[in-house]
């Protein structure tokens, strides 16, 4: 027989408000099995779950559910607190009364009618509820970093120098990402590189971190503590351990206009190359779009066309065909910290977003990006660090920036702030000032977002001690007039027209997330907002962790995100990868699927529904001994407990523990007669 | 005027089952992780909608045996809404291909036992899309508001109907899956 207690929350005023509590707790004492149904001001504090304690203990209770919150929000909380009172904590559910009822109906009656019938609901289903007994796994204590950035690398040091293993996997030739392009970093204006490659280096060299690069994730299967990565080694065509780094490849290859990346297009390079002087490894990667040798066998000659590279190499690491290899590793946690990209502004778009044809970036050579100026203000840039436009070589004497390119702009298709353009805008009007003292900045913004420790401080220093000039107001178009740059703008704190005869223009353009992020979201079962950017698990407590256990979160796939914080969130990743990796067994939901082998007549529609490949194949003897057929086992370490078996069971032999077909009939009838 | 408003009309004011002061009942069937989560922001984000929506979770739409559909209905629901991750965003990879594969059979499955297809709502609503489920939610009450109370069904369930006796009606003992299946009364197929 049920002895059910229900406990109803008022969450402050934030049920109570709406749902009568009391009342609530009054029609659910008068169901059927429920021996004790009350009200509290918050359930989840101490003292209400001190009285779920007491009541479990006084009224030998059997089921509890707790008319509050979200499960998202709180089952653990009430399971723990079932669990130390003696109950097992499987037997406890919650009711939505919160999100799902008074945060959005108005009608105190109709809230309150409704939060009745959700309780009746679980409280039918908790009748059906069985106690059940959390399963142990063991735990593969590496992990795996994805991105090479310097959310990546910190990720990486922070797991490794804690005393594990690490694989981390890079797309491109070289570890450093984004970060190894900036020539000076806000607010301190020190040098990107000086503080970045000691750090790369050490990543390189640490005794504990594998590194694959020019390598991508193709496949991962598995679950938290027992991830099996596949990882795609792309063809270099250069053999790593033979390879020395000489450069005499680089220097004997015929074909040297390949636009230069590292320079975001500025400069060029050969088509076998190490991407920057400062690259880990210091390897370089042939690429084969733009090879002539290959550009030959594409078309199908008989001979091929070059081979210089492969003359010029005295230790013969390279090698025309080798093609993509693969490699698997085993792990126990991913850090996911695949970084951004930049919003193309030129007309081409991917679906749903809309470029800005009207200021000319592609079509006039000295409107750049961001990451364009940069490599221009670097000292490892195309110039060496001169100030000089790309157009004619010639110092701008006037440079207009413009922030919010395509940021806060619902109507470009990204109605979010990139959070970052507002203090590398006034850094850029800083860098250019000190090289061009008596030139022109002139920035149009929407708003100067600058909260962060000194950011403030550093955005009114471009203004106040560098003569940055800001008007506020958008820039209408962008375009070609004899050598100048034509900018014509709107400046509404005076309400007029601003036309500005640039030499060169920059534009804070927006931060996108990878453009095959949501690829990989889909290997790792990570969901992703509306923008591409990967969803944490919680925004305020639970930052950098998704809700595929085991998977987390660092730098800008996340959202945009600044150096100090892309640093921070990768911290806290290797935290909680270290915390996970504390434990040799760690403890699983019990929701698995359960063969009752009497009614299973061995069709095997369960393991072609299986995603998981969790269904196994199970000897059944005669009296004699002799195999006489088979039935589906499901292996409760692999199950993830999604339920697609149990559907497509014909013979109803499979069930899923904590939603068994008794328990949803039990909330389907309860609805009845509401 | 166009034939489809006149029947429209006709529908809502006809044949005397709307009543003015009639409330759809809809049970809602969504996956744990997408749709429910959705529901969630859109009470994080206090998004008024309609109230009348019960929501049963399941770990994914995968898991839904569409006798649970003839089931709700068999209960007294006017409505059902099912609801998961959108194709690709499977929590667990593929669920919500194999509850699509089975929708598309079961519909016609359900119009033959006699039940209106615009009395099920499929949807994909995912973990960001809080306002697109209270779109759904209250589309959904507005469609079945319109087509009125959906009665065939009611007695179906054995001696005792919903109103009478709504906690004790089934002995989920065994199997937990309706005995008689529903068959689609005389009078229900306009």
């Amino acid at each position: 027989m049920s002895r059910i207690g229900v406990f109803v929350c008022h969450c402050g005023e934030n049920i109570n408000r709406t749902v009568d509590c009391a009342g609530v707790a009054a029609a659910l004492r008068e169901h059927p099995g429920v021996v004790v149904a009350t009200d509290y001001r918050y359930m989840c504090s101490d003292p209400g779950q001190q009285l779920i304690k007491k009541a479990i203990e006084d009224e030998r209770l059997t089921g509890v559910v707790v008319c509050a919150c979200s499960p998202h929000m709180h089952e653990t909380t009430f399971r723990r607190a079932a669990g130390q009172a003696g109950l097992n904590p499987y037997v406890v559910e919650m009711a939505n009364i919160r999100e799902h009822c008074s945060w959005i109906h108005e009608d105190r009656r109709q809230a309150t009618a409704k939060a009745i019938d959700i309780g009746r609901t679980i409280v039918e289903k908790v009748k059906h509820n069985k106690p059940l007994q959390t399963i142990r796994i063991p735990v593969t204590k590496r992990a795996l970093v994805i991105g090479g950035g310097i959310a990546g690398i910190q990720a990486a040091l922070d797991i490794a120098d804690g005393g594990h293993e690490v694989v981390l996997v890079e797309k491109e030739a070289s570890i450093g990402g984004h970060m190894s392009q900036l020539s000076e970093t806000f607010p301190t204006l020190d040098c990107s590189q000086c503080i970045l490659t000691p750090r790369m280096v050490e990543a390189y060299q640490h005794p504990r971190i594998k590194l694959y690069t020019w390598s991508e994730v193709e496949k991962v299967d598995g679950y938290i503590g027992n991830f099996t990565v596949t990882i795609r080694k792309k063809a270099r065509s250069v053999d790593e351990d033979l390879c020395n780094g000489c450069g005499d490849c680089q220097a004997a290859c015929p074909s040297r206009r390949v636009p230069n990346e590292f320079d975001a297009g500025l400069s060029t390079r050969p088509a076998i190359a190490v991407p920057f002087p400062q690259a880990v490894p210091n390897i370089p990667v042939l690429d084969r779009e733009h090879c002539t040798l290959f550009k030959g066998r594409r078309k199908g000659l008989a001979k091929d066309a070059c081979g210089k590279c492969k003359e010029a190499c005295l230790k013969g690491a390279i090698d025309y065909d080798r093609d993509d290899t693969f490699a698997s590793e085993e792990v126990g946690a991913i850090v996911v910290a695949t970084g951004f990209t930049l919003y193309d502004i030129g007309r081409a778009q991917p679906a749903g977003l809309k470029g800005y044809g009207e200021y000319g970036y592609g079509e006039v050579p000295d409107v750049l990006d961001g990451l364009q100026f940069e490599r221009l203000a670097s000292a490892s840039g195309p110039t060496g660090g001169e100030m000089l436009r790309p157009s004619d070589g010639a110092e701008p004497r006037t440079v207009v920036f413009v922030k919010c390119v395509g940021s806060r702009d619902p109507e470009k298709g990204m109605s979010y702030c990139s959070k970052i353009c507002c203090m590398y805008t006034a850094k850029h009007t800083m860098l250019y000032k000190h090289k061009v003292p008596d030139g022109r900045a002139v920035v149009f913004y929407m708003d100067i977002r600058a909260a962060g420790k000194g950011y403030d401080e550093f955005s009114r220093r471009a203004i106040e001690e560098d003569g940055a000039e800001y008007i506020r107001g958008r820039v209408s178009r962008i375009f070609r007039d004899g050598d100048k740059v034509k900018v014509w703008g709107y400046d509404t704190l005076s309400d007029r027209q601003v036309v500005v005869d640039a030499d060169m223009v920059v534009l804070a353009t927006a931060v996108r997330p990878q453009p095959n992020i949501a690829e990989l979201a889909q290997k790792l079962s990570v969901s992703y907002d509306q923008d591409g950017f990967l969803n944490e698990a919680h925004p305020k407590l639970r930052p950098v962790e998704t809700n595929t256990a085991g998977v987390y979160l660092a730098g800008s796939c996340q959202a945009p995100r600044d150096i100090p914080e892309s640093v921070a969130m990768a911290g806290a990743t290797a935290a909680k990868v270290l915390g996970l990796f504390s434990a040799d067994e760690l403890e699983r939901d019990p929701s698995v699927a359960l063969v009752d082998e009497r009614a299973c007549i061995g069709c095997f529609n369960c393991e072609r529904a299986c995603p998981y490949g969790a269904i196994e194949h199970r000897d059944v003897c005669d009296m004699e001994g002799h195999v006489c057929g088979h039935v589906a086992f499901v292996n409760p370490g692999v199950c993830q407990g999604c339920g697609t078996c149990v559907a497509a069971c014909p013979s109803k032999a499979v069930e899923l523990a904590g939603f068994t077909d008794g328990q949803v009939y039990a909330e389907i009838n309860a609805l009845a007669g509401w | 005027m166009s034939d489809v408003s006149d029947r429209s009309i006709a529908q809502a004011t006809g044949d005397g089952t709307t009543t003015a002061d009639f409330e759809p009942r809809i049970t809602a069937f969504v996956c744990n992780w997408c749709t429910y989560t959705g529901a969630d922001l859109a009470g994080t984000s206090r998004l008024h909608m309609a109230s009348n929506v019960r929501i049963i979770r399941l770990p994914c739409t995968g898991r839904i045996d569409h006798v649970f559909i003839v089931k709700a209905f068999e209960r007294g629901a006017d409505g059902v809404i099912v609801s998961g991750c959108h194709p690709a965003d499977c929590h667990y990879t593929a669920g919500n291909y194999h509850a699509r594969r089975r929708f598309g059979v079961f519909r016609e499955l359900l119009s033959f036992m006699g039940v209106d297809p615009a009395r099920l709502t499929f949807s994909w609503v995912s973990a960001s899309e809080g306002a697109k489920w209270a779109d759904v939610v209250n589309e959904t009450v507005a469609r079945v508001r319109d087509l009125g109370p959906f009665d065939a069904y009611h007695g179906l369930a054995g001696a005792a109907t919903p109103a009478d006796d709504p906690f004790a009606a089934y002995d989920l003992s065994g199997e937990g899956h309706p005995e008689d299946a529903p068959t689609p009364s005389a009078g229900d197929a306009s």
